[in-house]
Formats: C-alpha cells, structure tokens, sequence
C-alpha cells in the first residue's frame, strides 16, 4: 500500500493547526516571559557638578528600590562622583542661564526673587561660585534634599552596579585610591556597550 | 487601621519616601503593614507606581492637611 498520500494529509492537517493555535500560544509565552523579567538600566555619567551629581543617583536608586537592576557607568567628570569623599561638589551659575538664582533665606516674596546676576559679574567677582554652591546647598537643606553623600549610599545599599571608566581614570591621573572601594569594576566602553544593548533604559547624563 | 511598622517620611523628598519605605518592607515579613507618612506631595503617585512595579499592596491612601498617610502590605 503507498503511504505518501497519508503521510502528506496528515501533515497538512498538522500544518493547519499548528496555524491555529501557534499564534496564541507564542503570545501568551511572550507574555510570561515579559512578566517574570526584571527590568534593568544602565546610566552612562558624565559630569561632576552639585547639578548633574542627582540625576543618575536618584533614577538608580529609585530604579533600585522598584526591583531594577541597575548599573552606572562613570566616565569623564562623572568620576568626580566616585572619590571617596563628595562633600565638596560644586555648581556654577556660570554661562548656565537655566538655573534660578533664588535666595534662600529672608520672606517668601523675596525668597521668590530670580536675581539673573549678569555673566560678567560672575566671572569677575572671585568666589562667586563657591557663594552660590553655598546657596544652593541652603536651597537643598531648606526643602529637604538629600545630601549626595547619603544618596550614593543608598544606591549602594540598594545593590546599584558602579563601574568606572579605566581610560578617564587613566587620563585624569586617577588612581583606584582616589575612589570608594565599593566600585564594582573599571573597564571600557567596549565591556559597557554589551550591558546597555541588554538593558531596557539607558540614559546619557 | 492596625499596623506593624510605622515610617515618618515626613519633610523628606523624592526619592527619600521611596528608598526608606524599600528598606522599611525588607525588614518586615510577608503581610506585615508598613504605615508611611509622608509630606512630599509627590510621593502619592511614587508610591502607587512602587507598589504596582514591586507587587507590595497599596492598602489604603489619605491626605490630611500637609500630610499623607499610606499603608502598604508587604507582599
């Protein structure tokens, strides 16, 4: 007897149902898939200053506490926010026309003054950023912002990845010393790029 | 409503109200409630989409003035 014919029906039978219930099946498998996943970031940190020290640290660490994993790459003057001590990170109103300029003290109608101090004046009278860190750090205190150092501890504890740059460190004549031993490892953007392609959220600060 | 641990958020802003409540829930067993107060305006929302992403419930929210008050069951 020749199989063939049969062999050929019943494949397209198979064929015709696997069609028909595939679909779905891959969706609901896709869907599970997505549910049991755990979103992660990686943030790629480049600047030193009071301003942009916040950014990363409060998206990591609040990441961080909704079950992210989440990884900080610190390059350039980012590096700045790794030295073991970061008590002393500075801002400059200087050529930055969007930072209001508010007094922190005195009555609300004078606290609610934008003083837009010329840039000339800025950069001629000596001491006028430490003068407006100063300010800044008052405007932070009065509404109860977290100081930096407390934030990177908490990005800490919650498990955040931080890795330095080995060529920045290496440019600036850093040394691991300079650096809390906490960093989980240095290495390049070639080591990087792979752990941001994998991640869902990579940002550039 | 009954409670098994209390957090003052209070004068703290984002992320404090957040990462303390994290820390808060890590130390408490499954079920137990954690009871926030909070006076970052903010935090309201925060902790609606922290409790949706981590699967820690959002028994009951109130405001109050300048405060917030929250009770979150641990998951």
């Amino acid at each position: 007897m020749d199989n063939r014919p049969d062999i050929a029906l019943i494949e397209e039978i198979v064929q015709r149902r696997l069609d028909e219930i595939l679909p779905q099946k891959i969706e609901e498998k896709l869907a599970q898939i997505k549910a049991l996943r755990t979103p992660s970031m990686t943030i790629i940190a480049t600047k030193g200053t009071l301003d942009w020290a916040y950014p990363p640290f409060i998206l990591a660490s609040t990441a961080a506490a909704l079950g992210w994993n989440v990884s900080i790459f610190f390059t350039f003057y980012g590096l700045q926010l790794l030295r073991k001590d970061i008590s002393d990170l500075k801002i400059s109103p200087l050529g930055n026309p969007g930072m209001p300029m508010k007094m922190p003290f005195g009555p609300e109608w004078f606290k609610g003054i934008d003083w837009n101090i010329p840039n000339l004046l800025q950069a001629g009278i000596p001491g006028f950023e430490s003068f407006a860190t100063a300010l800044m750090r008052q405007t932070m205190k009065n509404k109860g912002v977290v100081g930096i150092s407390e934030l990177r501890s908490l990005c800490l504890e919650a498990g955040v990845n931080l890795i330095g740059c080995q060529m920045t460190v290496d440019l600036f004549g850093y040394t691991r010393e300079d650096f809390i031993p906490e960093v989980q490892e240095y290495c390049g953007a070639a080591t990087f790029l792979p752990l941001a392609q994998a991640a869902d959220v990579t940002l550039f600060v | 409503m009954e409670f098994d641990k209390e957090l003052d958020a209070r004068g703290l802003n984002c992320p404090l109200p957040i990462l303390r409540a994290k820390k808060a829930l890590n130390e408490m067993q499954t079920g137990q409630v954690l009871h926030i107060i909070a006076t970052d305006p903010g935090s309201v929302k925060d902790f609606e989409a922290f409790c949706k992403q981590t699967g820690n419930e959002l028994l009951s929210h109130a405001a109050s003035g300048k405060e917030f008050t929250f009770f979150m069951k641990r998951k």
